[in-house]
């Protein structure tokens, strides 16, 4: 009797193990899959860009000045070549996440610093969700809006006012683009702000500063890294949107600083390389991957950048 | 008073001053953030509401047995392969016979949408007994008659600036003075598939393609993304490797969006092969965009239940893997799931991964399954946008209110659950 239930009991345990260990094996599988999506992430880009890479040269790609990826059908074509020079998307793109942030930084951080050092609980508790629709709205909409009301507006003030904006200016893209980063830079920097000790605060109001000059000269200083860190997160994710530009900035790649002109980006051109009918060995299809791998190599370092600052200032103040 | 004193209580009010000013400046930089949302939710809301319904033309059609029956079989099938497009334009013609040129019988064709033919045709097979007689039929207006009634169109504009022409005006102020122009709700854009005439074009076909694709992302990501956070927080030892995967899924959270429909082109549909513009593949990339924020919530529900409660389960002799399923996961799991919602909401808002794996076919019929070629709803407010006719910037706008209804509704529910369900420690 006693010596069978031993065994029996032995037998579960046995059995438990084995279950406890295909469990766990389970769960690591499941953990592994956020890898495993790095992983695939890094080797499609690379795999497809190396060959884009064997038909142009790195550094055309890298340098060149021109970007005109329509290949011709026949090799004796006028323009056969095609001109794989990235520098003005970047710099399209660039030029439209500057005015994002020109936007977005003030309306952004003076929002956190009033919800988180002035508003009363009600107002936040009323305000903050609010600012949050903002970022819970698709991008899609962000685009049609940009295209349909801001971009004719933009355009006919300018005609009003003697300038020429164009229809599908970087202006109207980045201002919107803007208004949709808002509640990012707000959210992250009321965070922030929120974690700066209270002593800091108390000693500034001891000396007689007024709340002002203690947000100033006190809570900025202090939380400065961190905001740095969320102005940057908020930078790359200007950079890597696709909805807004698609829908509202131009096709044609120019080089030029000029906000009222039509610029595209490197989003914009991933989109039009690859909708629409393509044969998957062509330099011009190729090259989107080549593109994707450019963003996702600038996001990935500003996003580790970022997100290390960020680590760094909560460590300091826990 | 002193000198000293005056200075001071200047200054003291120039401090003022800028204190109450600084407090404006913050004051002011939400008032125009969330004025930015009420002019654009206000402005779509305005331009989309007009979707909701649709004008219908009443026409007098004539329905010569011999030409649609000319057996007397009155057999549905027979009846369907009528030229029903030909009695509808005499009907047109009889009803204005003052268009007698070329150029005016077009316009007046064009008061009816193209579609309307097969309309008269379903309501004929559907009753056979109108055959041989004259009757009314109610059938849907063109696009650019719908947008003349909605007051879209301009009627005091030059005849070469607008898209209705002086006849045309003409023939629809007699319509609506005999009583024949009515405006209806507009069942069509809610049970159609898209369609090339505005007039004609529905949601029905994003919706179902957004819900299977929604249905394939959170059969993956959930049960994948709340394993791999009771992995993290209760499972794995705190080591180089837990942090290294921890830093992967922070930054997999900050990857654009895009990367990852360039990640299903590359994998899922040049390498595994799997079927284009489908459901499926779009479930597959949103639910890997998904994971790392589902992973996240999950964590940082763990990370609230009490150590008490695995203690108390422990001191009874549960196993770990007994402790973490029976005890703790089922009471982090109201966190999991409304964290899961709004990874949910966030992929149904997303269209450019979608764009990358051809989700952006024109595709008439309501997909049958998640293998089907789809469209997903904000794909198709993407391709609305794009379209060249008046008719679709009100479907546009009309298909944003839809999907801006549908993020609502899930929002509320995960404020709903952590409400009701979330245990507070």
């Amino acid at each position: 009797m006693a010596v069978s239930s031993d065994i029996s009991i032995a037998a579960r345990g046995q059995k438990n193990r084995l279950v406890e260990l295909a469990v766990r094996c389970v769960l690591v599988l499941c953990a592994l899959v956020a890898v495993a999506t790095t992983i695939g992430i890094v080797a499609s880009l690379l795999f497809e860009a190396l060959r884009f890479f064997q038909q142009v040269p790195l550094t055309d790609f890298l340098f060149g000045l021109e970007w005109s990826p329509q290949t011709a059908l026949r090799s004796d074509q006028v323009g056969s070549s095609g001109a794989f020079g990235a520098v003005p998307l970047i710099a399209g793109t660039l030029l439209i996440s500057a005015i994002a942030m020109i936007v977005a930084t003030p309306l952004g951080l003076m929002s956190a610093i009033y919800l988180a050092e002035y508003a009363s609980e009600r107002t936040r508790g009323i305000v903050k969700p609010l600012l949050e629709l903002l970022a819970g709205i698709p991008t899609v909409v962000y685009g049609f809006f940009a295209a349909l009301i801001v971009a004719p507006m933009l355009r006919n003030g300018g005609e009003s006012m003697g300038f020429e904006i164009s229809s599908e200016s970087a202006l109207a893209a980045g201002l919107t683009m803007g208004v949709m980063i808002i509640p990012l830079i707000s959210s992250l920097s009321d965070d922030v702000i929120n974690a700066v000790p209270q002593s800091l605060r108390d000693a500034s109001y001891g000396l007689g500063a007024t709340q002002a000059e203690t947000i100033k000269q006190v809570i900025l200083p202090a939380a400065t890294p961190g905001i740095a860190g969320s102005l940057l997160l908020a930078t790359s994710r200007a950079i890597g949107e696709t909805m807004i530009v698609v829908m509202a900035a131009g096709l044609a790649a120019k080089l030029t600083a000029n906000p009222l002109e039509a610029v595209t980006t490197v989003t914009v051109q991933i989109v039009t390389l690859l909708t629409g009918d393509q044969e998957f060995d062509s330099a011009k299809t190729l090259s989107a991957f080549a593109l994707g791998l450019l963003l996702f190599v600038i996001t990935l370092c500003l996003n580790v950048v970022a997100l290390r600052i960020v680590d760094r200032y909560k460590e300091q103040y826990d | 008073m002193t000198e000293s004193a005056i200075i001071l209580k200047s200054a003291g009010s120039k401090r003022h001053r800028a204190e109450a000013r600084f407090r404006a400046y913050g004051l002011i930089a939400i008032a125009i953030s969330l004025s930015f949302l009420l002019v654009m939710i206000g402005s779509i809301t305005m331009r989309g509401t007009g979707a909701f319904k649709q004008t219908f033309v009443q026409i007098e059609v004539n329905l010569p047995a011999e030409k649609l029956d000319p057996e007397g079989t009155r057999d549905p099938e027979v009846l369907r392969k009528a030229r029903y497009g030909k009695l509808l334009k005499s009907a047109l013609r009889d009803q204005f016979p003052d268009a007698k040129k070329r150029a005016d019988k077009k316009s007046l064709y064009k008061l009816v949408s193209s579609t309307a033919e097969y309309s008269i045709r379903d309501q004929v097979a559907a009753n056979p007994s109108l055959v041989g007689g004259t009757h009314p039929f109610w059938v849907r207006a063109s696009s650019d008659v719908d947008q003349y009634i909605k007051g879209a169109i301009d009627g005091s504009l030059e005849e070469s600036q607008r898209r209705v022409n002086d006849k045309q005006i003409a023939w629809i102020e007699s319509l609506e003075a005999g009583g024949n122009i009515e405006s209806r709700f507009n069942t069509q854009f809610f049970t159609g598939g898209d369609s090339r005439e505005p007039e004609q074009a529905g949601i029905m076909g994003a919706v179902v393609g957004s819900a299977l694709t929604l249905l394939i992302c959170f059969l993956l990501a959930f049960p994948i993304g709340v394993l791999a956070a009771v992995y993290l927080e209760e499972f794995s030892a705190k080591g180089r490797i837990n942090r290294f995967i921890e830093v992967n899924i922070n930054n997999l959270a900050a990857v654009p969006s895009i990367v990852y429909g360039l990640l299903g082109l590359a994998i899922l549909l040049n390498v595994f092969n799997l079927p284009r513009s489908t459901p499926l593949v779009g479930g597959m990339v949103l639910a890997l965009m998904t994971l790392p924020t589902i992973i996240i919530a999950s964590r940082s529900s763990l990370r609230a239940v009490p150590p008490s409660i695995r203690e108390a389960a422990f001191g009874l002799g549960a196993s770990k893997v007994q402790t973490t399923f029976h005890h703790v996961v089922p009471l982090a799991m109201p966190g999991m799931l409304t964290g899961s919602i709004i990874g949910m909401a966030q992929a149904l808002g997303e269209t450019a991964p979608l764009l990358m794996i051809g989700m952006v076919a024109f595709i008439v019929d309501v997909p049958g399954g998640v293998t089907e070629a789809a469209t997903a709803l904000p794909v198709q407010i993407f391709l609305w946008a794009d379209s060249p006719e008046r008719g679709f910037m009100e479907k546009t706008s009309a298909a944003i209110l839809v999907l801006l209804g549908f993020l609502v509704i899930m929002n509320l529910a995960a404020v709903y659950l952590r409400r009701r369900l979330e245990i507070r420690w």
